[in-house]
């Protein structure tokens, strides 16, 4: 069995969540600051992906990274790089599909930060980054991991945009979930099942992973008392 | 050595208007009821938030200046501010809280120690904050404010977040740290009890506006409007019409001598309950009420009562006597001393 689909979707999956992880949280950071109207509006703009189908996403994309379209044909010119149809073409459709759960998330924890405790860091001398990182994001830190597991669960289990805008290619652009379809389309089903198996046995690991978390997190704060 | 304030900020369809100066060793108390503005204007001293004008000066170090543009920083002001819940960082142990006070890297380690030491925390210094009594939070917000050598300290209700129980002795404590602490302090309270076991001078403020400080015995003597005359503990307070040397209280149909000018600006009298009393024959200022409630207290009883020609709807007044008086008759004739009437604005 060729396990490059498995490599291919857990890296396209890390780097964007990497990505997510920062983006998120400055947008959650500075959005959370600005006054109510501009917000709401930015609020919306940045949740679309959320709720768009994968398919409209991934025609967007297309449509300014696309090798004739303005941004690719950019990139193409001046570095002689194609943004489509290569494993990292990938990365730009699970970035804007799990920005939004990373941002919510993110946002919700911030917004429930008790801005009192940036206050007395601030009274104290501390600078807005040392408060930033040393109190606000450790205080936040079950929002912020929440929202990191679920923008990687999104990413590994993005199909729509991923297969418009990197398609399937075995061995460079195949992806766990690509791969099932095309199995599955070429009449493989004990292939299709092996990897279904895969990708089940990864969510599952990766479910308990984030329960045990909360229950040590759960018992650490129940030992306090 | 002096923290020095005059500023005014719009929050809203709140006016936000306050002025005053504290001295080094002689505590000033903010006093007025919730919403008034008390924590706004600590906030606007810490840096935390802007005021629209004026100016806000620590030791001559300009902090706020409107008109000069000048606007420092909250980590340039070196305020120690107490917070009414003590804003603990919550992920960090008791030592590590205090420790992020301190400015200097190297001498990090030492304050935290001493501060420790100092104010009895050495056996909860690797506890968190939520694994603390109330008196040792209060405690070690106390020691990590004290660890960023501020120049001036600024409490918001020290003691809101805990047990009435727990107050009594944390005073004290709270008392014997703000001696030894060599710059102006501002505390903001809607107790009064706290303010004149603690604070000298007292700058009240009502809905927004801060009148001018007095000291504690000026404050009850003579408390000049309605809400530093309540906020003092008079709690019948009656609209009043100036006349020469008497006001007529329209509502009890009752004129009483004041044996000195009114002001024909005065709106109102106060009355403490403490000055009414059973009144003696011929005395000045008496007149027939009717005991409408009797209320026991620990040392004292108030009698509520209503003057005989008071309006349907008048307030009562409030009279303070020794515990379990008993009286004979449900009328009875009380009388207040002349100078014992507050004239209010």
């Amino acid at each position: 069995m060729d396990w490059f689909p498995l490599y291919n979707s857990l890296r396209i999956a890390a780097i964007s969540t990497a990505a997510v992880f920062f983006l998120g949280i400055w947008a959650a950071y500075y959005i959370a600051k600005l006054p109510r109207l501009v917000k709401g509006a930015l609020d919306v703009v940045l949740t679309l992906p959320l709720v768009l189908p994968p398919t409209v996403v991934g025609w967007l994309l297309l449509m300014l990274l696309g090798p004739k379209r303005p941004l690719g044909a950019w990139v193409l010119e001046a570095f002689d790089v194609k943004l489509v149809m290569t494993w990292w073409s990938a990365i730009f459709a699970t970035i804007v599909v799990a920005f939004p759960l990373m941002y919510r998330t993110a946002r919700g924890a911030f917004e429930s930060f008790d801005q009192n405790l940036a206050d007395a860091g601030r009274t104290l001398g501390r600078s807005n980054t040392w408060v930033f990182w040393r109190v606000q994001m450790p205080v936040c830190k079950q929002g912020i991991l929440a929202g990191t597991v679920l923008a990687f669960a999104r990413a590994l289990g993005e199909y729509g945009a991923t297969s418009m805008i990197a398609g399937y290619t075995p061995g460079r652009t195949a992806t766990i979930s690509t791969t099932v379809y095309q199995l599955w389309r070429t009449n493989d089903d004990a292939g299709a099942a092996r990897w279904v198996l895969v990708n089940v046995a990864i969510s599952a690991v990766f479910l308990l992973a984030v329960n045990l978390l909360e229950t040590r997190q759960r018992q650490t704060r129940k030992g306090v008392r | 050595m002096a923290l020095s304030v005059n500023i005014r900020k719009k929050l809203g369809s709140f006016q936000l208007e306050v002025q005053f100066d504290a001295e080094q060793g002689i505590p000033l108390a903010l006093l007025g009821a919730s919403g008034c503005g008390k924590s706004v204007t600590l906030r606007c001293i810490a840096g935390i938030l802007k005021p629209d004008e004026g100016q806000i000066t620590l030791d001559g170090v300009v902090l706020y200046d409107s008109a000069a543009g000048i606007d420092l920083p909250p980590q340039q002001r070196r305020v120690g501010y107490l917070f009414q819940q003590y804003a603990l960082f919550p992920n960090m142990t008791v030592r590590q809280n205090i420790a992020a006070a301190v400015r200097d890297r190297k001498a990090r380690a030492g304050v935290a120690a001493e501060k420790l030491r100092q104010f009895q925390l050495e056996s909860v210094a690797d506890l968190r904050p939520d694994q603390l009594s109330g008196g040792q939070q209060q405690r070690c917000a106390l020691a990590r404010i004290l660890a960023s050598a501020p120049r001036v300290i600024l409490l918001d209700e020290p003691f809101s977040a805990l047990d009435s129980y727990l107050q009594d002795q944390l005073e004290v404590e709270l008392a014997q740290t703000l001696e030894q602490f060599s710059g102006p302090v501002v505390w903001v309270s809607h107790d009064r009890g706290e303010v004149f076991r603690n604070c000298p001078q007292v700058c009240v403020i009502d809905r927004g506006t801060s009148q001018p400080v007095t000291s504690l015995e000026e404050l009850f003597r003579n408390p000049g409007t309605e809400a530093a005359a309540r906020l003092s503990g008079c709690q019948t307070c009656i609209r009043a019409v100036p006349g020469g040397d008497v006001v007529s209280l329209p509502d009890w149909g009752l004129t009483l001598s004041c044996r000195r000018s009114v002001p024909p600006e005065i709106r109102c009298v106060g009355i403490r309950a403490q000055h009414v009393h059973p009144a003696a024959p011929g005395e000045e200022n008496a007149f027939l009420c009717t005991i409408v409630r009797q209320i026991q207290n620990e040392t004292a009883d108030v009698i509520l009562l209503r003057p005989e020609g008071s309006a349907p709807q008048a307030p009562l007044l409030r009279m303070e006597l020794a515990a379990h008086t008993r009286f004979p008759e449900d009328r009875i004739t009380v009388a207040i001393a002349p100078q014992d009437i507050l004239l209010l604005h």
